[in-house]
């Protein structure tokens, strides 16, 4: 944290020889295209020309790509990796930006104008000012089930979606319910079925918000979207409706009961702790005074 | 009485190569047409150019639809020729596992086609697989296991459930009995004369076993060097066959 508040108040180290935000003018022109595009027709996969950048696929491309062609010099970053601020992935990625765009960074959630994200929704609700960008592995929901590209694209063209349900089916034939828990496949504006990246789907119902939702996959070279406000739904059987699901426990640090958890093995005795993913969240109802039964007092202290 | 599938002038090349042509015929509803020929006679290139899995260069495909009657299918927009062939039509392929998802469990393989109708109900989908499985004598107890733990026999077996489950009225057969044992064979035949003769579907079976026509199909055409060279009743074709290659067809097999 320290870290990030040394880097912002020293423009010298702000990287000269590379354009801003590292990709050159026309590729940011081109990805603005297909933005625009994938914002006009909400769950569409529009194809890019992804660029190679200087992170392995896999490490966020797309994201990066996108966040890119989206930033300006006003602009506040902010990078979650699983809902956390402080794992590798997102700190390379904030860094990569305050080194080649020098834009302000953050860690609050409301602070922010553009959030990348690996896998999470923040918690905080998102505002009608903000970008919400997604680093996305396999774009296509359909993927998995049919390896065909030409296939997948004939089905999303006619709306042929039984496929997708026969998933579902295999999950409850198998496990008695619907076992997908992340990347679980929604259905846009009544018409294409889109893959929400790996979000857990328990930020499902999150996806109908004020802010702009942007989705970048690199590797696979597709940029999709959510416009603000877009009607999501999750798929789901009559009789096995859509659950948004998260562990049955309050935040051991924190308290708060309405958050999506992660599970943290302490010893090797079965000890185990179960803390909010999202970490700005969880810092913020500390610094307020919210305690849960695993405080410690060192945390305590953090906060 | 309205054909259900009026077939006219039907042509396919591969470049210069005649896949087939000048096909014409008419199937009625409850009827069961087979077609047989050596390799490469044009039978398989026919029945795919039927179904809409190839484009004809020329002529007609026209069935009798639910809602309009006779449409030409060669000349209808792709989505209505795809709901076709997921609702009134079936297509059971030689090989099974051409027809079936191989890493869906056979409930699933079943239920597809439910599904991609609309339905919504797990349950329902579920006692409906449920029941087709046990029509074509497989075990209820399989119906969770993937179709690869499965033998040739129920395999295909399994594809034909998968098929008739929406309750098709026309089912396109590509030698539905190819590599299978000859007891396997005959069990499949008779479920085959007894499904097709319950639900009154009409079928074209594309094969090179006469024995198989004999059992199951009502009329027969056969074919040489993509042309029709003999077409008429079963039994009349094969107890008097009038053209030579017929003659040489029906003298071919060993009898036991």
């Amino acid at each position: 944290m320290t870290q990030i508040e040394q880097d912002k108040n020293a423009p010298d180290t702000v990287m000269s020889d590379y354009n801003f935000a590292y990709l050159d003018e026309q590729t940011k022109r081109m990805i603005r295209r297909a933005i625009l595009k994938s914002l006009a027709i909400p769950g569409y996969q529009v194809p890019f020309a992804s660029r190679e950048m200087p992170m392995p696929y896999g490490w966020g491309t797309g994201g990066v790509q996108v966040s890119a062609a989206v930033l300006t010099p006003d602009d506040t970053l902010k990078v979650i990796d699983q809902g956390a601020d402080d794992t590798t992935n997102a700190v390379s990625i904030r860094r990569f930006f305050e080194k080649t765009a020098g834009v302000a960074v953050t860690e609050a959630t409301a602070e922010a104008s553009i959030i990348q994200t690996r896998h999470r929704i923040p918690e905080a609700e998102l505002r009608e000012d903000q970008v919400l960008v997604y680093q996305v592995p396999i774009p296509e929901p359909l993927r998995f089930l049919e390896p065909s590209e030409v296939e997948t694209r004939k089905m999303h063209e006619l709306e042929e979606y039984g496929l997708m349900h026969v998933k579902l089916y295999e999950d409850i034939a198998q496990h008695g319910a619907i076992a997908t828990a992340y990347a679980y496949p929604v259905k846009v504006e009544g018409r294409y079925v889109m893959d929400p990246s790996p979000i857990p789907k328990f930020d499902n119902p999150k996806l109908e918000m004020a802010a702009i939702q942007l989705f970048g996959a690199g590797r696979e070279q597709r940029i999709y979207a959510l416009p603000p406000h877009t009607q999501v739904v999750s798929l789901d059987f009559e009789d096995y409706p859509f659950e948004a699901s998260k562990a049955d426990h309050p935040c051991g640090l924190c308290g708060a009961e309405d958050s999506y958890l992660d599970e943290l093995i302490v010893d090797d005795e079965g000890g185990r702790l179960f803390m909010c993913s999202d970490t700005d969240y969880c810092a913020a109802r500390q610094a307020v005074g919210h305690r849960g039964s695993d405080a410690s007092p060192t945390l305590e202290g953090v906060a | 009485m309205t054909p259900l599938l009026q077939v006219e002038d039907i042509a396919k090349y591969y470049g210069t190569r005649i896949g087939c042509t000048d096909v014409s015929f008419d199937l009625y509803p409850g009827e069961v047409m087979g077609i047989v020929g050596e390799s490469g006679s044009g039978k398989s290139t026919l029945l795919n150019t039927l179904a809409g899995h190839l484009t004809p260069d020329r002529g007609a495909v026209r069935f009798d639809t639910r809602a309009d009657g006779l449409r030409d299918t060669v000349t209808m927009s792709e989505p209505e020729r795809r709901m076709l062939s997921r609702t009134d039509w079936a297509f059971v392929h030689q090989h099974a596992r051409d027809g079936l998802r191989m890493n869906v469990s056979a409930g699933g393989n079943v239920g597809e086609r439910l599904m991609a109708v609309g339905a919504r109900h797990y349950g329902k989908i579920r006692a409906t697989a449920s029941d087709w499985l046990g029509r074509v004598e497989i075990n209820e107890d399989r119906i969770d296991d993937r179709p690869a733990s499965f033998s040739g026999g129920m395999q295909q077996r399994l594809q034909i459930a998968r098929n008739l489950v929406t309750g098709p009225r026309l089912v396109f057969m590509d030698e539905p009995t190819g590599g299978l044992d000859v007891s396997v064979q005959a069990r499949l035949l008779d479920l085959l004369r007894n499904l097709v003769r319950e639900m009154g579907l009409s079928a074209i079976i594309v094969t090179h076993d006469l024995a198989v026509v004999r059992l199951l199909a009502d009329r027969l055409m056969v074919m040489k060097d993509g042309h029709v060279v003999e077409s008429g009743l079963t039994d009349q074709v094969l107890d008097d066959p009038q053209h030579g290659y017929t003659q040489l067809l029906v003298s071919s097999v060993l009898q036991v």
